[in-house]
């Protein structure tokens, strides 16, 4: 009787266990039995073509075509304007990942926006994709083990961009630069490669974001006498820059722009006969490859036929690779999607192969190209010509040199 | 020569640059102040009629071919036309309401028209080029001055005076400033107020289409480039004084001279620096520096 008392408890302590083990996995899978992912960007002022709905079809496509569905993940795509204002940006991340249990932020262009959803993902320990922001402080200072910062960086731009610039002679340089997070980013990273280089830097004017009338600071570019007015701005504040230049005559003058941050949309919003021979850095052109001119042609059909810029497809990609990490966990928690990611090779159409680095950078190559004569462009969004490749190890800062506490020394 | 470290050519050149952006604040505010003189309406829609013109003039290039100075002609015309159709559509039954009606209204309209441009043009604008009459540019000594900068000087001053002329030196102006003083004793005397209003809504916005068409070979066409600006002209007219038709010329152009001289010794202010002014011309003249108080 004894034996079947020691049994029966026996029994119980093991289904007890038995359940509590099946907690522990209900625990770690997916949160609300769905993967929410929250395009949070700018939907409607100078960055919306570069980013804004472009980013919610490229994350939509990313989930259809890695059918989410048949493998039984089950995901939902939000989105929402942050109107480039940190607050705004801060108080829609937090209610999303309080009150509507998004499990993963995706995008956000402006450095200052995406400086704040960085800190805020990394105190929920949610998970953070970047593709828009710039600031190569989101891997560096600002690391977080929430974050991956995937298609560019002001470090790479100025690495491929300056570089390329200050080896073909260009070396006196004047900046107008946007003044916020990004700008003054850009501008650190190609004084440094310019300085470097054995360049000089004769002055630098800063303006607000979203500037109409840029005549005064293309004054004192002209002034500067400086061989090169590097743009470090974007969107819309970059075309108008470039569009007033023509008509102050600034390349007639003998002086040259470096579009230090240029995307296929703003080429499209110049008309190649303002933007040809600009030179700047990309990690993506739809035109590379049978893959990327078959996604350019589904992507540009859901997006009022603007194709893809490097921003789409880094939210295409960096999507994909979220999902492969979700899938393989069984589990959507942050942190630790974030460092699967982080410990499988990244595969993808548009970007090829390549890694996520420890402080969260995406690592690919970069390609320096030059905006295309009009005579030269035989069909519609045919803009750039590559000039040079930058090879995926060269084309991001060095691990040591950022100053991320996931580094260890 | 140098003053606070900033040498004289340079900043020869920024008055310059300063009229040339006054011009359009002038332009914008001088329509603002009309139409609220006359109608009591604080035109929030005055941006997004702007940005209209602009529209209208890359419409009439890229659909019947018609270039610059078609537009700027057309244009205007066109706009005013619009402004005519809301005017007898929705606005003209807000005129014995208070203020607040016909702002928000206003707001309301700006808010649909530009997010109807924008959903169907997106945000990164059209290109529209400088008329080939008026490319190029010469070269001052202390500036190169690019001939379409100069032009938009010259007419939009061409414009703000001839406006003010007809409305303070002629009858239909003197009608129409008494027709603001009382209404009922004009239509009195046989004059069809509610035509004049109807008409002055429609000149007062085709103001505003024709300074989109002159913003547009400099800027992009751009569905948002009137948002932005309406805010400050906003600030010119708080400024000049609300209804004052010279007021508002002449706070045009100085607020644009003292933004153009704030890009150069401090950038990172010129979006507030008209701001500052008008919080402290409030405290100071609450009804604005050429503005008669009531």
């Amino acid at each position: 009787m004894h034996r079947f008392k020691a049994l029966a408890i026996a029994a119980l302590v093991a289904t007890a266990a038995a359940f509590a083990g099946s907690g522990a996995v209900a625990q770690s899978g997916i949160s609300d039995g769905v993967i929410k992912i929250g395009v949070l960007n700018d939907q409607s002022s100078l960055y919306a073509d570069l980013a804004g709905q472009g980013s919610v079809v490229a994350a939509r496509m990313a989930v259809e075509d890695y059918g989410a569905d048949k493998k039984g993940l089950k995901t939902e795509i939000i989105f929402a304007d942050h109107q480039n204002k940190a607050d705004v940006g801060s108080q829609i991340a937090r209610q999303w990942y309080d009150a509507e249990k998004v499990d993963v932020i995706v995008d956000v262009p402006n450095s200052g926006v995406a400086l704040a959803v960085n800190q805020i993902t990394k105190d929920k320990k949610k998970a953070f994709l970047v593709s828009s922001a710039a600031s190569s402080d989101l891997t560096g200072k600002a690391c977080s083990p929430n974050t991956v910062h995937w298609t560019y960086d002001t470090w790479a731009l100025a690495n491929g961009t300056g570089n390329a610039l200050v080896k073909g002679g260009a070396d006196s340089w004047f900046f107008i630069t946007a003044d916020y997070a990004f700008g003054h980013a850009l501008e650190r990273d190609v004084e440094a490669v310019v300085t470097k280089g054995g360049g000089k830097v004769l002055g630098k004017v800063r303006h607000p974001l979203n500037t109409q009338d840029f005549s005064s600071f293309l004054l004192q570019a002209q002034a500067s006498k400086a061989k090169i007015i590097g743009l470090a701005n974007a969107g819309g504040d970059t075309t108008n820059a470039i569009k007033q230049g023509a008509e102050f005559g600034i390349v007639k003058g003998g002086q040259n722009f470096a579009g230090l941050l240029v995307f296929l949309t703003d080429v499209h919003a110049l008309g190649l006969d303002k933007a040809q021979g600009l030179i700047f850095t990309s990690t993506f052109y739809w035109d590379m490859n049978d893959q990327t001119r078959a996604f350019a042609k589904r992507f540009s059909e859901r997006n009022r036929g603007i194709h893809p810029t490097m921003i789409h497809a880094g939210v295409y990609a960096s999507v994909t690779h979220y999902l492969k990490a979700v899938e393989a966990l069984k589990s959507d928690d942050g942190t630790a999607v974030i460092a699967k990611m982080k410990a499988t090779p990244t595969d993808d159409p548009l970007f090829g192969k390549g890694t996520i680095r420890v402080d969260g950078r995406k690592i690919h190559p970069a390609y320096l190209v030059e905006v295309k004569k009009p005579s030269e462009s035989k069909k519609p969004w045919d803009y750039y010509k590559v000039r040079a490749t930058i090879p995926a190890e060269q084309a991001f800062r060095p691990l040591a040199d950022g100053g991320c506490e996931l580094v260890k020394k | 020569m140098q003053i606070f470290g900033v040498p004289t050519q340079a900043l020869f050149g920024q008055l310059l640059l300063g009229l040339i952006n006054g011009a359009f604040y002038a332009m914008l505010s001088l329509g603002l102040s009309v139409i609220f003189g006359l109608l009591n309406i604080i035109n929030f829609a005055h941006g997004a009629l702007y940005m209209t013109g602009a529209f209208v003039a890359y419409f009439l290039l890229q659909g019947a071919g018609l270039g610059y100075w078609w537009a700027l002609l057309l244009a205007p015309i066109i706009v005013g036309l619009v402004g005519i159709v809301l005017e007898r559509s929705m606005l003209k039954h807000l005129y014995k309401l208070d203020h607040l009606y016909g702002l928000l209204l206003t707001f309301g309209l700006a808010l649909v028209i530009q997010g109807l441009f924008r959903n169907q043009y997106g945000s990164s604008g059209l290109p529209y080029g400088i008329p080939a009459q008026l490319t190029g540019g010469h070269a001052l000594g202390f500036m190169f001055l690019p001939n379409y900068r100069a032009w938009v000087v010259v007419f939009s001053l061409t414009v703000c005076l001839g406006t003010w002329y007809v409305i303070e030196r002629t009858r239909l102006g003197a009608n129409l400033r008494a027709a603001t003083e009382n209404p009922v004793l004009v239509q009195a005397f046989g004059i069809d107020v509610p035509r004049m209003i109807m008409l002055t809504y429609g000149f007062g916005v085709g103001l505003a289409g024709l300074a989109g068409v002159l913003a547009a070979p400099m800027y992009q066409v751009n569905p948002l480039m009137g948002a932005d600006l309406i805010i400050v002209v906003f600030a010119v007219v708080v400024i000049g004084g609300l209804g004052s038709i010279m007021g508002s010329i002449v706070t045009g152009y100085a607020l644009g001279v003292v933004e153009g001289f704030t890009k150069v010794f401090y950038p990172e202010a010129s979006n507030t620096v008209i701001f500052v002014i008008m919080a402290l011309v409030l405290l100071v003249r609450p009804a604005g520096l050429f503005g008669r108080g009531q």
